[in-house]
């Protein structure tokens, strides 16, 4: 090699690995910042929460559904062969041991992100007796498994624990 | 560029003489859309529309460059500061409806411009840079339309964001992480707002430079026109000014007089009455649907409910969205006939208005109605038809298609044939 061509191509190279270095901070600056990370876990008392009630918490900016499933629903989540389904998963696998009254999901429907009806007072539950989602209407069951349209997953369980029978700290 | 007997440029004064030694900007305007530049003679009102895109486009930025000057793109802030333009902001109300209604003008003229593209298939060569280059721009105005309306911080605005952002969810491996990368969190929010409204200031001068190359690439070979025929000698064009910078007025007073009547008398009738609740992560509005230039593709990416073979259903709607617009960039290609004119071809030409535009229509009002049957059927047949027809049906057309004669030139055309001019020429072979 000619001394001519190596210091062309040490040269380029040397501008070109520190033209990418560059990069990474224009790329990586539209990630979350550090005070939307912070805002990772959240702790929530769910005493008032009788059967068949459901609250919207917040976790991440985003909503999440609490839910004190009846007797009704659970039996109604657990008679169906989980087997047959888009995403299959039982209402075990989607709760706590023990707790299976307490379905705990994101509030975020998995086909585009809107939130889907049927946490609130009054709201419909579609057609599965779970959630309905206004914006494309995909229809989760009482296990918020989805059973109909565009959705391709089940409502997100979220990483939670019970830190006692009252409060349930999600994150 | 341009043809031997385009009009030259002699500057009348010591000044524009000096002026067009140094810097020839004079001229290059005087060849761009002044009496330098020859036009084909018979160009219909169909060719008012690029002149009308560029209009819009103007508009666009002066009255949001006005509006940046009194909005704050804070979460915190945003929907107050968008009432505060309308309520206290001397003539507020005005420039910020000037700039909603202005986008929807905009893209009224520009689907008018390709559509006109399509009929007269203006993508043929030697014009398929132009039209690659306006496809880009296309793009390029969706999403700068998109993440302007992201900014009042409504609720249409920030379900919007959170849908529109999802799509991207749906890509496999990299989605999710590319989706919170998009909005630097992991719902829209403040970093969200933020980074789309410096890039909705941004965007509109990105496209002015794209709209530059489209003019660039159209100068070289000239205007396409109606007959689809070349321009073959000087008889066949007038210089575009004055006798189209007078016609593109006369249009653009027409255009004004129907953007004006939605400007004052129905500032709202485009927009959607939601976006005036301030915007709320915990409840989406009961019937979310974009603005309504986006309803037709939005139709398509509602259509698939099912999963097709391994590909999931959310991420084949994305991509049919997406394709329903790339599969435009290959549109000179597909379609194959040597006759460009829709004038002359009748099997394009039923296709064209009893496939295509009814098509364009049922995607249009299924977009736009909620997610829910008979508009999931209906979408669904008008999307097979859509991509059908662009890459089946064109490509069939073309090979099978007999074309009606052309007439032999533009001069031919608009002043009929003259018998005695002609000896032994045989115009059907042109």
């Amino acid at each position: 090699m000619r001394r001519r061509d190596f210091i062309n191509i040490a040269a380029v190279s040397f501008a070109g690995v520190g033209g990418l270095a560059v990069l990474v901070p224009l790329v990586s600056q539209m990630a979350p910042s550090a005070d939307v990370l912070a805002q990772s876990s959240t702790e929530i008392d769910i005493s008032a929460i009788t059967p068949g009630q459901a609250i919207k918490a917040v976790f991440r900016k985003q909503p999440v559904f609490i839910r004190n499933l009846t007797p009704d629903e659970v039996a109604a989540a657990e008679k169906v062969d989980a087997s047959t389904l888009r995403d299959p998963q039982t209402l075990e696998e989607r709760t706590k041991e023990g707790k299976t009254n307490w379905l705990i999901t994101m509030g975020v429907c998995t086909h585009l992100g809107c939130v889907p009806l049927g946490a609130g007072e009054g709201e419909v539950k579609g057609e599965f007796g779970g959630y309905f989602c206004p914006c494309h209407g995909s229809s989760y069951d009482t296990a918020a498994r989805i059973r109909k349209g565009p959705a391709p997953l089940n409502l997100q369980v979220p990483e939670y624990s019970f830190i006692s029978d009252t409060v349930v700290k999600i994150g | 560029m341009s043809f031997a007997w385009a009009k030259e440029y002699k500057p009348a004064t010591g000044l524009t003489q000096w002026l067009d030694e140094k810097l020839p900007l004079p001229r290059f305007v005087y060849n761009a859309v002044g009496a330098g530049y020859p036009v084909p003679r018979n160009l219909n009102y169909m060719w008012n529309f690029g002149v009308l895109a560029g209009f819009c486009l103007m508009l666009q930025i002066v009255t949001g460059v006005i509006l940046a000057m009194h909005y704050a793109p804070n979460a915190l802030v945003a929907f107050d500061s968008t009432e505060h333009i309308m309520r206290d902001v001397n003539w507020g109300w005005m420039l910020r409806y000037a700039h909603a209604n202005g986008a929807s003008a905009f893209f009224v003229v520009v689907y008018l411009h390709i559509f006109r593209g399509f009929f007269y298939s203006s993508y043929k060569a030697p014009r398929e840079m132009i039209w690659l280059l306006g496809v880009v721009i296309f793009l390029l105005m969706m999403a700068t339309a998109f993440m302007g309306y992201v900014l009042p911080w409504g609720q249409m605005s920030f379900w919007g964001a959170k849908v529109i952002t999802g799509l991207f969810g749906a890509i496999p491996v990299v989605g999710e992480p590319l989706q919170v990368w998009l909005l630097g969190g992991y719902a829209p929010d403040n970093a969200a707002l933020n980074r789309f409204f410096s890039l909705h200031f941004l965007l509109p001068f990105v496209i002015a430079g794209v709209i530059i190359l489209h003019i660039w690439a159209l100068h070289i070979p000239g205007s396409s026109n109606p007959t689809g025929v070349e321009v073959k000698a000087e008889s066949d064009t007038v210089p575009f000014h004055p006798y189209y910078t007078a016609k593109d007025g006369f249009g653009l007073g027409v255009f004004l007089l129907l953007y004006c009547a939605f400007l004052f008398f129905a500032p709202n009738a485009l927009g959607h009455p939601d976006n005036y609740i301030p915007a709320n992560p915990l409840s989406t509005p009961a019937h979310i649907v974009p603005e309504w230039y986006f309803w037709p593709f939005y139709a398509i990416l509602r259509a698939f409910t099912y999963d097709f073979f391994f590909i999931p259903a959310k991420l084949m709607g994305v991509l049919a969205m997406f394709g329903a617009i790339l599969v435009w960039f290959f549109l000179p290609w597909l379609d194959t006939s040597p006759v460009r004119s829709g004038h002359y071809r009748p099997l394009f030409r039923k296709f064209f208005w009893f496939g295509l535009i009814p098509t364009m229509a049922v995607l249009f009002y299924c977009g736009g109605a909620p997610a829910a049957e008979p508009y999931v059927m209906l979408s669904q047949l008008a999307s097979l038809y859509y991509f059908a027809h662009f890459l089946i049906i064109l490509p069939l057309v073309s090979s099978i298609e007999k074309p009606e004669p052309l007439p032999f030139s533009i001069t031919e055309s608009v002043l009929g044939k003259d018998e005695s001019a002609v000896l032994n020429a045989t115009p059907a072979a042109a």
